[in-house]
């Protein structure tokens, strides 16, 4: 049975994919939310523990809010990394300029990081604000139609407005690891000789939780970061209409072993591909830690589009 | 009374869902057009090259007078076409008769090196690469809108209210011959 998985398809079910994961999370955290006010104990005097949860979401909230508001900056502090303008370099700016016009995206800004490994990355609160870089080596080393579906990637992830997405996912991360944090930090501080027995084993459960959750919240981080990369696969295909474009411009980004300079922990999500090589892991339980998925995986929902592989997958 | 109010409760969620179905395809309508006034700008900005260019062409190949007239014929009819379907066919005659006007350039090497000339052919092939995508925009646009009035149950609101099928940008084979019939 040669059933055809085009982009369309594995456009919607990535976006229902999304939902689902969020709609789990946002689960997940209220009960861990909940497990550990109880936890804290009602506020005598102090907090309380609804108190303290609000004190979580607040902190993890402003901080958050702040990184994604000024997002389009985080390019200007790259070191080496240009504007590019009209008359610098024409052939760049137009191909940026009409995958845009074919999206209905306001032209980003565009800056070029001079560093020669391939890679690329698209960031900013909303499309008005919004920037997209390259490396100088990613433009000498692909061809103009791999190039055309790089950046096609890249403008999907500014039209499906990841950089909001994952700004509310790392405020639910932020404050789960802030609220387990405040509650093992205030075990340290407790009477001991005030729990009975039935408290023991609800003290077990709530540091059970506070030591694994914030483990499970970077997890479905990671997952919901390595969905909208798929995402952001068949949106880009959707522009360019040539599957096999985005799929030559993986493999040889992936074949060229330079890692980037200026990438880090913090904003390695952003990129094209893992802008940390070597570090990738490889098998099923390590690719849980991935921020991106292995690169076969995406060649194969790729081939699927052209409808060169029929297994489904993803 | 309890089933008054169920009765109540259907008919009042039955006309929130009419508003906002409602709503929804004014928007897609909306988007369309706006999708098929950037597809008009780029239009304009190719017809408003091509005098240029054939005059730049024109004072190194004099004699070439017949892509001239055909260059000069394939502007106007994308400029007096009107719906989508003609417009993609004058677009496409448009592109065809450019092609030969290049081929023709070809041949002059003077007319080849020169900088305004070159500058007029990357703004005229940039040009032709904003029309496909501006088109591409507006085919998915219309894609959306006709998605919704063909399918249950938007398509009860939508011919309700009068909606209509836009048509894509699309040269189809019966507009290809009336177009060249009056030539």
């Amino acid at each position: 049975m040669a059933t055809v998985n085009t982009a369309w398809d594995q456009r919607s079910s990535n976006i229902f994919k999304t939902w689902v994961i969020m709609f789990f999370f946002t689960l997940f955290t209220i009960v861990v939310a909940y497990v550990l006010a109880l936890g804290f104990g009602p506020a005598d005097g102090g907090f309380g523990g609804v108190g303290i949860v609000g004190i979580a979401l607040i902190i993890a909230g402003v901080m958050n809010i702040v990184s994604y508001y000024y997002s389009d900056k985080i390019v200007l502090g790259i070191s080496g990394a240009k504007e590019l303008k009209h008359n610098t370099n024409k052939e760049i700016y137009h191909l940026v300029e009409n995958l845009c016009i074919a999206s209905g995206l306001p032209t980003p800004k565009i800056y070029i990081i001079d560093d020669s490994a391939t890679n690329a990355f698209a960031t900013g609160r909303d499309p008005k604000h919004s920037a997209i870089a390259l490396t100088s080596g990613i433009i000498d080393k692909l061809h103009k139609a791999e190039l055309e579906a790089v950046i096609a990637h890249e403008l999907s992830h500014i039209g499906n407005r990841d950089t909001l997405l994952m700004a509310v996912v790392a405020v639910l991360v932020g404050s789960i690891a802030l609220l387990a944090d405040f509650y093992l930090r205030s075990l340290w501080f407790k009477d001991s000789d005030s729990d009975s027995k039935g408290n023991a084993i609800f003290l077990i459960l709530a540091i059970v939780a506070a030591v694994l959750a914030p483990l499970v919240a970077t997890l479905i981080q990671l997952a919901v970061s390595r969905r909208r990369e798929f995402l952001a696969d068949s949106s880009g295909v959707l522009l360019t209409r040539y599957p096999k474009g985005l799929e030559d411009a993986l493999l040889k980004i992936s074949a060229d072993k330079e890692p980037l300079e200026v990438a880090n922990r913090g904003t390695a999500h952003l990129y094209i591909i893992n802008p940390l090589k070597g570090q990738q892991a490889v098998g099923w339980f390590a690719g849980l830690f991935n921020t991106h998925p292995p690169i076969p995986a995406r060649i194969k929902a790729l081939q699927e589009m052209e409808g060169l592989s029929t297994e489904a997958s993803a | 009374m309890i089933a008054f109010y169920i009765f109540a409760a259907a008919v009042f969620f039955i006309l929130i869902w009419f508003l906002v179905t409602y709503n929804y395809l004014v928007t897609l309508r909306n988007r369309v057009r706006e999708a098929w006034s950037q597809i008009d700008v780029q239009l304009k900005r190719r017809s408003s090259l091509i005098p240029n260019l054939v005059e730049v062409v024109k004072g190194y190949a004099k004699h070439e007078k017949s892509v001239f007239e055909e260059v000069t014929k394939a502007r106007t009819a994308l400029m007096d076409a009107k719906k989508p379907g003609e417009k993609a066919v004058a677009n496409d005659m448009l592109t065809g008769a450019l092609k030969s006007l290049f081929a023709v350039a070809e041949a002059y090497p003077n007319l080849k090196a020169s900088e305004n000339f070159k500058e007029l052919q990357a703004e005229v092939s940039d040009t032709e690469n904003k029309v496909a995508a501006s088109r591409q925009f507006y085919n998915t646009n219309v894609l959306d809108l006709n998605n919704s009035l063909q399918t249950i149950p938007s398509m009860w609101v939508g011919s309700m209210f009068g909606f209509k099928n836009e048509e894509f940008f699309k040269a189809s084979e019966s507009e290809k011959a009336d177009i060249k019939v009056k030539f």
